[in-house]
């Protein structure tokens, strides 16, 4: 690491092992270093830390006190016990205050399963509680937008409070009343309207104080599983994890990116997941005109279509979507030069205008609602039509060449498109009226099904990694147009997204050094210097 | 007493000129010889301010007794921006009345205090934080830092010394905990009143992010005699340890409650039974609270040998404190009492710490339930480890202060809680 060529390092015993973290480095932070999991709920590393919640207290050997591990630096030569049977006993005893007023409703709690209260106590609460007294209640509130607070499972770790008043810079929510009686409350009947972020205090709520009304009761933590994934609603690529259950996605959640989107995402990004999990699908190949159109396996649908592109007539024109990945673009940018060239082109929506976390304004909601603009860039295609993703297309009715389209739905154009092409083939996930004239319908898979990369705006490329099962026969699109490829006498086949990756780099010298090990989770710059592997987290 | 009369062993330092409103005035507070200590000051520099200070032995009287001339040597010598002077005057420890006594009778005594208080650690502006409860007190307060200005004592180039402090007077809001020192600064800020965590400590990052000195009213008023006097004079009266003299608040069951300023080291008895004029006729001594809500309270036994200083209420078992001395004849319910000195405590405490929120409402429904009958033997192992779990383990004090009237009683009056739980009844709930 180069921060410690410059930044003078501390070395110090924690729990039996050496530490040898920068100065100014926390306890808690220097314990994960060596995977020491300090518990705590008021700390999180993208807030202030005002030590209240004071479960994270540790032993240093030789101090009077125990110490809040979440703002005691580390200090040469210091022997910490995160596991002795002091520092253990204070905590079981913070966790039995947390208790005492918890309305250990679990079995109809969203945060079940996920739930750091919940956790703690089964690593090491008390097994049996000694509270006897009636508890205190607060009820349920709607706090506006998509957020509830049940207030009787509130931690008063003001997380949400902070995140409000330090990230968001929009401070929303306060603490009112002290002691027992203090709860988090809004202010006036507001809540949280008009707040562009206001749904990551669901997610950094360390208990079920705060859930999702979209996500009320739909799944059971436990039942969901986690796949990493980069929003695709705009071109600031955030960090996320796909939350799905049998194969329908049920909800976004921000994964930490620091350079990227820190720990946060935006609600417009958070809340548009539900076309991911559209059932009105394209399946199964279909070759011939849609009067005739026969559904065939893939093998005899790749060859007929192959037959047809090996005469294909000119001049070639493309259609594509800037919400593909990286290896669908450069597959299909390589059929038309193996057709022997062409333009391609993409429409794409624009807002009007861009909306920063004003605490971390690296991540902004940006005016480009794909996640892929930069990607069709690179590999030259053109943007045309209007901002709001329309037009653009006006003098292709006439063309009789040929016409390809990748995940464009072209619902502003419909059946009038491509009658009169020599040869028409769709590229898409969903039936649309404007692939009528198509004389092939091939099914391909949606980011949510299938691996790939995206470059973001600041042209970081990015990886995501599949969460659903495509239905059907639905096959990646970089595999359907290599095939293509390959039929026509090109290059074989690749044998992962990965090789189509590396593949793509020969049409973008801006993707050259770059493989997916080197992108790794959290992203690497065009044209950077390829870092070695594993060392960018 | 100090007012409306005195006591012959009481010694008159502070609460000289109380109960003669002449004394509110500049001019009444000048007869008693007031502003000369300020003006000493001024001739004298900071470092011999501060010198004599630590000379003197005065100890902080806000609580905790800490050496005032070594606190103020605590802030940075080169000035970097603005240094603040807060006065607490927030006074609200259950049992104690003394702050508010100076602050009406004597307001330029603490004036005059603030300023070389402010000259010794060049602060620029002195905060004095009064309870808002203390209406009067506000209002005196106020009409003294005016007429201080109009002296020319406050404000830009002091008596042409090229000196200059402000002095303003910030009304409290009500709450407990903002007398805690940094719960006080953050008040004073115009946030909420919650306690910051140490380090930093105030010299270093204060009021504003500014190295900042906080004291408690009585330390200031001390201030203008000896520097006046001089460290050694205030040494007449006192300990080694514990020099000077210092307001006892005696309430509770004597005949003569009220403030009595008396050296430090007098023994408690005299001050019970002849300052205090004793119990009324039948009635015994059964408890002591010596200083304040949240220190340990003492058995008659113990406070037969305790001297009434900083280390003999501690060799006693218990804190001097505030020297809000708490008396209980043995009429008393002594669960009642501490159900109530805990239940002040969680309606103060600010909330941010889990066992001072959680753990100071625990403990008093338990002891509500004790005291309405209903309490077993178990709840008072509960109540001792709740205790111990609230102890060390949050932001600020409030919640060790919490556990200390608890565990002392259940130590020492353990009679009087089985008495409620094995009779199993009620006695009056208030
Ligand atoms: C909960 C709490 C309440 C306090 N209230 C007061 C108060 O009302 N007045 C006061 O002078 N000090 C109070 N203190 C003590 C102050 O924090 C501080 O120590 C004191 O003002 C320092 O002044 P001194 O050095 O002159 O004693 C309180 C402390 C705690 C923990
Ligand atoms: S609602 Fe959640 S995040 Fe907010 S203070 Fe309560 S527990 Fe913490
Ligand atoms: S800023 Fe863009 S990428 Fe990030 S969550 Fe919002 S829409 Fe998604
Ligand atoms: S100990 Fe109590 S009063 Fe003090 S900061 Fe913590 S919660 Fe607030
Ligand atoms: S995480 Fe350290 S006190 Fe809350």
């Amino acid at each position: 690491m180069s921060e410690s060529a410059t930044k003078p390092m501390v070395t110090a015993t924690l729990d039996g092992r050496t530490v040898t973290v920068p100065k100014g480095t926390t306890i808690l932070q220097a314990a994960e270093t060596v995977g020491v999991w300090v518990p705590h709920y008021c700390y999180h590393p993208g807030l202030s830390s005002p030590a209240q919640c004071r479960l994270c207290l540790v032993e240093v050997q030789g101090a009077p006190k125990l110490a809040p591990s979440c703002v005691t630096e580390l200090q040469e030569g210091q022997v910490v016990h995160t596991e002795s049977p002091k520092a253990k006993e204070m905590r079981q005893g913070v966790l039995e205050f947390y208790l005492a007023n918890h309305p250990l409703d679990c079995p109809v709690c969203d945060q079940s399963g996920e739930c750091k209260l919940q956790d703690y106590v089964h690593a090491e609460g008390r097994v049996h509680g000694r509270s006897r007294e009636p508890k205190r209640g607060f009820g349920r509130d709607d706090y506006g937008r998509d957020v509830l607070f049940y207030g009787d499972r509130c931690g008063r770790c003001t997380r949400c409070v902070r995140f409000m008043d330090e990230v968001a810079k929009d401070p929303r929510l306060t603490v009112v009343e002290r002691g027992n009686r203090s709860v988090i409350d809004t202010f006036f009947e507001e809540g949280l309207q008009g707040s562009a972020f206001a749904g990551n205090i669901v997610d950094i709520c360390p208990v079920g104080a705060l859930v999702s009304k979209d996500f009320l009761h739909k799944a059971r933590a436990w039942d969901l599983d986690h796949s990493p994934s980069v929003c695709p609603n705009c071109s600031q690529g955030c960090n996320i994890d796909l939350h799905v259950r049998d194969d329908v996605v049920q909800r976004l959640r921000p994964r930490a990116n620091l350079e990227v989107n820190h720990h946060w995402m935006c609600d417009y990004g958070r809340h548009r997941y539900e076309w991911m999990n559209r059932q009105d699908r394209i399946e199964v190949p279909v070759v011939g005109s849609s009067a005739d159109g026969v559904a065939l396996e893939w093998g005899l649908a790749l060859r007929q279509v192959a037959d047809r592109l090996a005469n294909a007539p000119q001049p070639v024109m493309a259609v594509a979507s800037a919400s593909s990945s990286n290896e669908d673009l450069g597959a299909l940018a390589h059929l038309v030069r193996a057709l022997g060239g062409g333009e391609i082109v993409f429409r794409s929506e624009r807002a009007e205008k861009e909306i920063p976390l004003p605490g971390f304004p690296t991540l902004t909601r940006r005016y480009d609602l794909v996640p892929n603009r930069m990607g069709a860039e690179i590999l030259g295609m053109t943007r045309v039509g209007k901002d709001d993703g329309t037009g653009g297309l006006e003098g292709w009715a006439a063309h009789r060449g040929t016409l390809l389209v990748l995940g464009d739905e072209l619902r502003d154009v419909g059946v009038d498109f491509g009658p009169s092409a020599g040869l028409y083939v769709y590229l898409g996930s969903y039936p649309t009226p404007a692939a009528s004239s198509a004389h092939a319908v091939l099914p391909v898979t949606t980011f949510a099904e299938g691996e790939g990369t995206f470059a973001n705006v600041e042209g970081r490329v990015q990886r995501f990694w599949p969460g659903v099962r495509p239905p059907g026969l639905a096959r990646p699109a970089w595999l359907v147009l290599a095939a293509l490829v390959e039929r026509l006498g090109g290059a074989a086949v690749p044998e992962s997204a990965e090789a189509a990756f590396l593949r793509v780099a020969e049409l973008a010298p801006e993707l050259q050094g770059l493989t997916y090990e080197a992108i790794g989770t959290q992203g690497a710059l065009l044209n950077e210097p390829v870092a070695l592997p594993g060392s960018r987290s | 007493m100090a007012y409306p009369y005195v006591h012959e062993k009481e010694v008159q330092i502070v609460s000289r000129g109380w109960g003669k409103p002449r004394t509110r005035t500049i001019d009444g507070w000048r007869e008693l010889d007031g502003y000369v200590g300020f003006r000493k000051a001024l001739e004298m520099g900071r470092a011999a301010v501060i010198e004599e200070v630590k000379k003197s032995g005065l100890r902080g009287r806000g609580g905790a007794g800490f050496p005032t001339g070594l606190k103020w040597s605590f802030m940075p010598k080169e000035k970097r921006g603005p240094h603040y002077l807060c006065c607490n005057a927030d006074e609200s420890e259950p049992g104690t009345f003394k702050d508010r006594e100076l602050l009406r009778w004597t307001p330029h005594q603490l004036v005059e205090g603030c300023l070389i208080g402010a000259l010794a650690i060049q602060a620029d502006h002195v905060y004095i934080y009064c309870r808002g409860e203390f209406f009067e007190a506000n209002q005196v307060l106020a009409r003294a830092v005016e007429e201080a200005y109009a002296a020319g004592l406050a404000g830009a180039n002091i008596l042409g010394s090229g000196v200059s402090i402000d002095v303003t007077v910030h009304q409290g809001a009500g709450a407990y905990i903002c007398g805690e020192e940094t719960a006080l600064m953050s008040s004073l800020e115009g946030r909420r009143g919650l306690p910051r965590v140490k380090p930093p400590f105030p010299a270093a990052v204060g009021a504003f992010g500014r190295p900042t000195t906080i004291n408690n009213v009585e330390t200031l008023c001390a201030i203008p005699h000896i520097v006046r006097n001089g460290g050694e004079w205030y040494r007449q009266w006192g300990t080694e340890k514990s020099p000077g003299t210092k307001l006892f608040c005696v309430s509770g069951h004597v005949r003569r409650p009220g403030n009595y300023e008396l050296p430090l080291g007098f023994p408690m008895n005299e001050l019970i039974y002849d300052v205090c004029g004793g119990f009324e006729e039948g009635r015994k001594l059964k408890a002591v609270i010596p200083g304040g809500a949240s220190v340990p309270i003492l058995s008659a036994d113990e406070c037969l040998a305790c001297c009434l200083d900083y280390e003999g209420v501690q060799k006693s078992g218990s804190m001097l404190g505030c020297a809000s001395v708490i008396v209980m004849d043995d009429r008393t319910n002594i669960v009642k009492q501490v159900r109530r000195m805990v239940e002040f405590f969680a309606h103060e405490s600010c909330g941010q710490c889990t066992p001072c929120r959680e753990g100071t409402t625990w403990l008093s429904r338990i002891l509500r339930r004790i005291e309405g009958g209903k309490g077993t033997e178990e709840d008072l192992e509960t109540l001792l480890a709740l205790g111990t779990q609230m102890t060390a383990t949050t932001i600020c004090v409030l919640s060790d202060s919490a556990a200390v009237p608890v565990a002392s009683s259940i130590q020492k009056f353990r009679d009087d809680y089985l008495a409620l739980i094995r009779r199993g009844e009620a006695v009056g709930v208030v």
